[in-house]
């Protein structure tokens, strides 16, 4: 399995971080950049690989977070089956939403247009029904135990983050090596020729959207977890619905490391922006969308492509030293 | 017959609200009706639209409705730029590729306003603004019977362009058949960006038309530009007169259910409507199919 290797080391690589540095600041940011980047993998299955933009992936990041934390505040449901609900709450909401999508033949704007509004009829409903806490929110009760999946310091939140992490890596791996793969792939490129070819494109797009919306719901009940609150503007709010799709294509859109890379250069250029500026809303969102912009325009594979493409410029050199007329800017 | 009055006054005032909401449409369903695309940055445009007029006003003393003036050309050159400099490079040729773009000017224009002006709601207070005019039963304000009567100038001053000048001729031929039109000598990046540059004008008597009565902060846009997507979908991608009709229609709707089922409810409604049609009717429900 070669495709295994990068994943297994990437893995031990940042699993060691906590061994290196027990700094509080250092290991936050790095959870959040994990989360970030178990949502963006979840748009990267169904965006990347299947090349279906939704615009309202907080519907499975705050399905998986508000049923994740319901369960345990109303029901006294154990944290950890809390957790798993959630991750199944989230997959049969996007089960259900591209069902009713795809079997309309939504596509491209359309596509992108109504996943918007099922994000945002979700986050009105949560923020006016009494089970969501409506307004104020739903607070998870502290309760420092690991049988409660709470933890008293950073660093077991921090293994259990790039465990789910390293797991949608090889999950989308093992999608990208297989037949389904292929499929997904090929609705991406034409959708059209890949149904001629005798592809259900509908049933491919389907089950993409539900594991996306698994992997992005077990994002939000990983949320609720590490932060013990949700309401219904963290839940469903457009701020993750743009993350998600910010950090695969800053990344690399369709590759498998490309969200965890966009993850880090994005929440890094976050905190950098607040270093300039204090914590003044907005101008972090700002950067991103510049990003983003930028992104499109010139590096359209990502921070992956651009890291590809030097790599084979390098290999080029190695096996041929360049003509003379390229020698003055080398 | 005193009990015929609430609702017609209700359902006036859905047709006055609705009128802008038939303009700001109008601006989406132009673009996509040429471009074939949806331009997220709609609603963004619209709130920096909002804040021009609102310092217009405060800063300049000028008139809402003056500043539809200056604020139309000015907005026309911004979308004109926006779709020549930024959105017509980075599309590559890929619609995807333009919804993330018109996406992230969305949040850039919307986060840059919000670092600036703070989450803090403005209005502005002019003289006129609670005069009524009375129609039939009912008691209409000033504002809403101005901006239905300059939303309808507007567009058939667009569809008459549309119809007669050279550019109208132009922004059709590109629209039906692009290639066509390139192969007879039309600068299609021209046009293209002509047209957003018309859309983002519209947004910006939108704006005019809105301030006396309405309140602008960084999100103020967006409230708008999803009933907009609503009307744009219902009417039909790309047609004009599905956008008006449309328009009217969800002001309507929108006024009949928000008085019947109260604000946040009649929200709901506009949505469960919009799912609803792109699901079933994704061609639009009046107009033609785009």
């Amino acid at each position: 399995m070669k495709g295994l290797v990068p994943i297994v080391a990437a893995m031990a690589l940042l699993g060691a971080v906590p061994v290196a540095t027990s700094s509080n600041v250092v290991l936050n940011f790095l959870v959040v950049a994990l989360l970030i980047a178990l949502v963006g993998q979840g748009w990267n299955l169904l965006g990347g690989y299947g090349g279906q933009y939704s615009f309202g992936h907080a519907a499975f990041f705050g399905t998986g977070a508000y049923v994740t934390a319901i369960l345990q505040v109303r029901y006294g449901v154990n944290a950890w089956l809390g957790f798993a609900a959630g991750i199944a709450a989230g997959a049969l909401v996007g089960a259900v939403i591209g069902a009713l999508s795809f079997r309309s033949g939504l596509k491209g704007s359309y596509f992108a247009l109504v996943t918007l509004a099922f994000a945002e009829v979700l986050r009105i409903v949560a923020s006016v029904a009494p089970i969501t806490g409506a307004g104020v929110g739903t607070l998870v009760k502290l309760d420092l135990r690991s049988e409660a999946f709470q933890f008293q310091s950073r660093a077991p939140y921090y293994w259990i983050a790039l465990c789910l992490v390293g797991v949608s890596l090889m999950l989308v791996r093992a999608i990208e090596g297989s037949r389904f793969g292929a499929y997904l792939v090929a609705v991406r490129e034409n959708e059209d020729a890949a149904q001629a070819l005798g592809v259900n494109t509908t049933l491919v797009k389907l089950v993409a959207m539900t594991i996306s919306a698994a992997i992005a719901a077990t994002g939000g009940c990983f949320y609720v977890q590490y932060f013990l609150f949700v309401d219904a503007g963290i839940a469903y709010g457009p701020w993750i619905s743009i993350e998600a799709l910010l950090v695969p294509i800053v990344g690399g859109v369709g590759m498998v490391f490309g969200p965890l890379l966009g993850a880090l250069v994005v929440k890094t250029l976050g905190e950098l922006a607040k270093l300039v500026t204090g914590d003044a809303p907005g101008l972090d969102l700002v950067i991103y969308g510049c990003v983003l912009i930028a992104v499109v325009s010139v590096a359209p594979r990502g921070v992956a492509g651009v890291v590809l493409v030097l790599h084979r410029r390098i290999q080029a050199l190695r096996i041929a030293p360049p003509p003379a007329s390229e020698r003055r800017d080398g | 017959m005193i009990s015929m009055a609430v609702p017609i006054t209700v359902v006036l005032n859905g047709l006055m609200t609705g009128a802008v909401y038939a303009l700001v449409a109008l601006g989406l369903t132009l673009i996509y009706g040429v471009l074939h695309i949806i331009n997220f940055a709609h609603g963004a445009l619209l709130t920096a639209a909002m804040f021009a007029a609102f310092f217009a006003h405060e800063l300049l003393g000028l008139d809402p409705y003056i500043a539809a003036i200056f604020l139309a050309p000015l907005f026309f050159v911004a979308g004109y730029g926006l779709q020549r400099l930024i959105i017509g490079p980075a599309a590559h040729g890929e619609d995807r590729n333009v919804l993330l773009v018109t996406l992230g000017l969305a949040v850039v224009i919307e986060n840059a306003l919000l670092y600036v002006f703070r989450a803090d709601t403005r209005t502005i207070t002019l003289s006129y603004a609670f005069d009524v005019v009375e129609v039939g039963p009912a008691f209409i304000p000033v504002p809403r019977v101005v901006a239905f009567g300059v939303v309808f100038a507007v567009a058939a001053s667009l569809w008459l362009m549309m119809r007669w000048t050279d550019t109208g001729k132009a922004i059709r031929a590109v629209a039906k058949e692009k290639l066509g039109a390139e192969l007879s000598g039309i600068d299609v990046a021209h046009i293209y960006a002509v047209t957003f540059g018309f859309g983002t004008a519209c947004v910006a008597i939108a704006a005019c038309l809105l301030i006396p009565g309405y309140y602008v902060n960084p999100h103020a846009g967006n409230a708008f530009v999803l009933i907009a997507f609503t009307v744009v979908v219902l009417g039909g991608m790309g047609s004009v007169a599905g956008a008006l009709v449309g328009g009217l229609f969800v002001g309507v709707v929108e006024s009949l259910s928000g008085y019947y089922l109260g604000e946040s409810l009649g929200q709901i409604g506009i949505f469960a409507m919009f799912i609803l049609v792109l699901l079933f009717r994704p061609k639009g429900v009046f107009g033609a199919p785009a």
